[in-house]
């Protein structure tokens, strides 16, 4: 196991300089200047020369490589160029939104996904499974955006003064308080990485309103996270219904499925102890899977509920043209992206071990 | 002697095409046919292309004229249909008005065909160019298709849509340049149905023939070893129709698409969302009008899946 799980991180080794490598290009092919990017168009050129030699702009290619590489092995992703101020203390304050959202997404597709391909699959071809797969197929086909307003729609103006009413947009409501972690702990003296960390486990708000006992702001949390997570989760949610559907399907045709019926056993004890097992296995790797177009999702989904997450930082550092934290938060994603898939691929490899063996 | 026998061979495998005989097709469609979604998308697909063609006659106005000075018609004006109950007096509009007192109606029919073009450009796109570097791959292998395969990894490592957010910011925003991301976003899946499919097919004895008859390499890999690679193509392809009209949509509602006053659905969602709550029909139709066009080509690809290759199953995921 340990044989494999090194050969596949090696594996991976390549991919993720390709991907520093395209960050770093990323930056240098962006049309205009560097120089003036930053400094502002009445930048004269003596400034323009200091500024280049300081960041090494004249150097060649592969030794400017060098320069990044280095500096982003130490943790330093560069100053963004509007907010003038580290892009990692942006990423610190901008990754908890995405990561609770995509968690929520995650939990609501794998909660109703897996359910729904079982009882799909359980009731083969009847009426609850025909309208699940029509509802999978809309499901995959709308786009997030579209979902996400018209959420917004229902729940926060046709279902006003219902008890079903929902936040249409931010985190918390006013008048609802959520200290940071150092102050309700008194650890504001704190300096460095783990003054960082805090501030970044207190940004989780779910996190944070879970250790500290504060059910009221937990509550109004996860209300105003409600509508987002269903909107990004939706796609996926209709991908693991799919799958858990067609696999527990094949796996139900096996021939000790068949024994299992035999011995006299009820079907309901055949499909959820014996089928089950084996057909969640293509599912775990589907929900992994599904990540990237959960991050592509919440480029567009916090944009519709004002979210400020990672996805619409990244929005607004584009159309504001600070390359820096374009370039920082591209290679974040990417690496997250590819850390899961590794993720998946080695929990895949321990629960089945024809594949670490071949 | 020896010589005539092998070019009569070798016309002979060229007469009896050995990918899609007309039986082939015509089971295809048969079973095509059969296949309840297949055919709702089959059939929603042929009303969608009729209203890409037909839009000018479907409706009398203009899809970027604001009909300021032509009609009394307020902007964002909600759907008005006689039939309906709307006053004989108000014009009517179907699906309403825009922010720029524009037929909302009109905008719907003719972003149809924006759609259908943009699906079918940027997979036409993907599909010649994956397929060059994947059969190259696939038939070259050792450092050629490790190359080409690592750069397709990278790609892949990349979630669609944000890596097509970073190639349209290098290029600048515009309708052309989202197409080319979304375009070159997309080579790496078909780049990899082509290799594994080039993989299987090589090592087949009717290719080892042609080999043998002195077939040079570019005959073997395109009249030999490309059309019994098409099957997965075709699935792919369609499915990524799907994907490259949502991708295209979310750029333009991003403004990184399609520029105003251009009738894109997801650039006239875009323009209008932050008004969804007095003008929600201004987000419902052409958000409606973009899951149903992105639902066909998902039940068509499904059912030439399973209609096609029935292994092929993991293509959809």
């Amino acid at each position: 196991m340990i044989q494999y799980i090194l050969r596949r991180v090696l594996s991976s080794l390549p991919v993720l300089l390709g991907i520093l490598f395209f960050t770093f290009a990323l930056a240098r092919l962006l049309p205009g200047d560097p120089c003036r990017a930053v400094l502002g168009e009445r930048a004269t050129d003596q400034v323009c020369d200091a500024f280049i030699k300081r960041y090494g702009l004249d150097q060649s290619i592969p030794v400017q490589f060098s320069i990044y590489l280095k500096d982003v092995l130490s943790g330093d992703l560069g100053n963004s160029l509007r907010q003038a101020r580290p892009a990692t203390e942006i990423l610190i304050e901008r990754l908890p939104v995405t990561i609770e959202l995509a968690f929520l997404a995650m939990l609501f597709a794998t909660l109703v996904g897996v359910p729904l391909g079982i009882i799909s699959a359980y009731w083969h071809n009847s009426g609850v499974d025909v309208s699940t797969m029509i509802g999978a197929n809309i499901g995959v086909s709308t786009p997030v955006f579209v979902l996400g307003l018209l959420l917004e729609y229902t729940f926060a103006v046709l279902l006003k003064d219902t008890f079903l009413w929902l936040p249409p947009s931010g985190r918390l409501s006013s008048g609802v308080e959520l200290p940071f972690l150092a102050e309700t702990w008194q650890l504001e003296n704190l300096t460095g990485f783990s003054a960082r960390l805090l501030e970044f486990l207190s940004r989780l708000y779910i996190f944070n309103s879970l250790v500290t006992a504060n059910w009221k702001a937990l509550g109004d949390v996860i209300r105003h996270m409600l509508l987002p997570a269903i909107a990004v989760g939706t796609i996926p949610l209709a991908i693991v219904a799919r799958m858990t559907r067609s696999s527990l399907l094949d796996v139900l045709g096996l021939d000790y499925i068949r024994t299992a019926h035999a011995k006299g056993l009820e079907k309901r004890a055949v499909v959820l102890r014996h089928g089950l097992r084996n057909a969640l296995l293509p599912v775990i790797t589907i929900i992994g899977l599904s990540l990237g177009g959960l991050l592509s999702g919440a480029v567009l989904t916090e944009t519709v509920f004002n979210l400020p997450g990672v996805g619409r930082t990244l929005f607004e550092a584009i159309t504001a043209r600070d390359y820096t934290v374009v370039q920082a938060f591209t290679l974040v994603i990417a690496v997250v992206f590819l850390s899961v898939n590794l993720i998946v691929d080695v929990m895949y490899a321990f629960l089945d071990p024809r594949i670490r063996l071949s | 002697m020896q010589k005539t026998e092998s070019v009569s061979l070798e016309e002979a495998l060229d007469r009896e095409p050995i990918y899609v005989a007309p039986t082939k097709l015509r089971e295809t469609i048969r079973s095509l046919r059969h296949h309840r979604s297949a055919m709702v998308g089959f059939t929603l697909l042929v009303i969608l292309t009729a209203v890409a063609i037909l839009a000018p006659v479907l409706s009398k106005y203009d899809p970027t004229k604001p009909l300021i000075g032509i009609e009394d018609v307020k902007k964002r004006a909600p759907p008005c249909i006689h039939a309906l109950g709307c006053p004989a007096d108000q014009p009517e509009h179907y699906f309403g008005t825009d922010g720029n007192v524009r037929d909302e109606f009109t905008r719907v029919l003719h972003g149809a065909r924006l759609s259908l073009i943009i699906g079918f450009t940027t997979v036409t796109f993907a599909i010649i160019v994956g397929t060059l570097l994947g059969l190259m791959a696939g038939f070259s292998g050792g450092w050629v298709d490790n190359g080409i395969m690592r750069v397709m990894d990278v790609l892949l490592a990349f979630p669609s849509l944000l890596l097509a957010i970073a190639i349209v910011t290098v290029l600048g925003p515009g309708l052309i340049n989202a197409l080319l991301a979304i375009g070159i976003v997309s080579i790496p899946v078909y780049a990899r149905v082509v290799r594994a499919s080039v993989l299987v097919v090589k090592e087949m004895d009717f290719v080892a023939a042609s080999r043998a008859m002195g077939a040079s390499k570019f005959h073997l890999m395109l009249r030999r070893i490309l059309p019994n690679s098409l099957t997965p193509i075709i699935v792919a392809g369609t499915l990524g129709v799907a994907t490259a009209i949502l991708d295209a949509a979310a750029l333009s509602f991003l403004g990184l698409g399609a520029q105003p006053p251009t009738p894109e659905w997801g650039l006239m969602v875009g323009q209008e969302y932050k008004n969804i709550f007095n003008a929600p029909h201004l987000t419902f139709f052409p958000g409606l009008a973009l899951m149903l066009t992105v639902l066909a080509f998902n039940l068509l690809g499904d059912g030439l899946r399973d209609a096609l290759d029935p292994r092929l199953s993991h293509i959809r995921t």
